[in-house]
């Protein structure tokens, strides 16, 4: 069954796997660290099936949104937290890069994956032909979802409010 | 259309969610259980992708990009109730916050 796979669809298998393997590793993971490294390894693998699903432009959002910008924010709270006591003591001890030796595998195995496709030209093309550009999602994100935008809009504001309020030095003593 | 097909998205939209459930109902670690609630919102968003790349619509990126506010916006509440939460307890269990106050 599997010799007769599309290579897309294999690469999309393929893809998949790696994301559900990242994924169970941040859910089982002992150390923080260690598992917002999985954390982005799983959505570099959900951004590769964006991309064989013909969904560049999300694709690329995922990057750089997920992956760029909400981990980021990760890893700085991470860093103020210290890397709290209960779940480094479980963590091994340094042993170098062994620690992320599964990540890099993982990252690798989609590294690997992406230059076959970039390198393949009937791929490409197969590609390009069921795309949906970024054209399409601008005119429909700005036209019928017009109000969506606007309330999402909102949601950010309600975000950066929250989050000033919540973590602004505590003045007055009060309750959570 | 693509030639993979809507189920097989679904199945691997399916499987990222429950592993992200899991992490949800089962850690006691409150930034494990943000990193978990992000692999459930990811997921949500193969699911839309899978199906607006069957039906040739944009409206499946429109949804996935409204997802990825959602996930920002609470990816950044959490993480600041986090810093509030470790300044007053020292801790990130979720089970000291089992009880409310009043």
């Amino acid at each position: 069954m599997l010799a007769n796979l599309a290579p897309i669809d294999s690469l999309f298998y393929f893809a998949g796997l790696v994301a559900v393997i990242a994924s169970l590793k941040v859910v089982t993971g002992n150390n923080t660290v260690h598992a917002l490294l999985y954390l982005v390894v799983s959505l570099l693998a959900v951004a590769v099936c964006f991309y064989l699903m013909g969904a560049p432009f999300a694709a690329g959002l995922e990057v750089i949104v997920y992956a760029g910008a909400i981990l980021v924010l990760f890893v700085f709270a991470v860093l103020m937290f210290g890397l709290g006591k209960d779940e480094t003591s479980h963590a091994p001890q340094n042993k170098g890069l062994a620690n992320m030796f599964g990540a890099m595998v993982l990252a690798f195995a989609l590294l690997i994956e992406m230059v076959i496709i970039i390198n393949n030209g009937d791929m490409q093309q197969s590609l390009q032909a069921n795309v949906i550009d970024s054209k399409a999602v601008g005119i429909m994100l700005y036209g019928p979802y017009l109000l969506a935008v606007e309330i999402a809009s909102f949601l950010l504001l309600a975000g950066l409010l929250a989050g000033y309020h919540y973590a602004k030095p505590d003045l007055t003593g009060g309750a959570l | 259309m693509t030639s993979i097909p809507l189920f097989h998205v679904l199945i691997l939209s399916s499987l990222l969610f429950v592993i992200g459930f899991i992490g949800v109902v089962a850690r006691k670690n409150t930034l494990f259980i943000l990193m978990s609630l992000e692999v459930m919102l990811n997921a949500v968003g193969v699911a839309f992708i899978g199906a607006g790349s069957v039906w040739q619509q944009a409206d499946g990126q429109v949804m996935f990009i409204l997802i990825l506010t959602l996930a920002a916006v609470e990816a950044a509440v959490g993480l600041a109730l986090l810093i509030r939460m470790q300044k007053k307890y020292r801790s990130l269990d979720i089970d000291l916050l089992s009880q409310l106050k009043g």
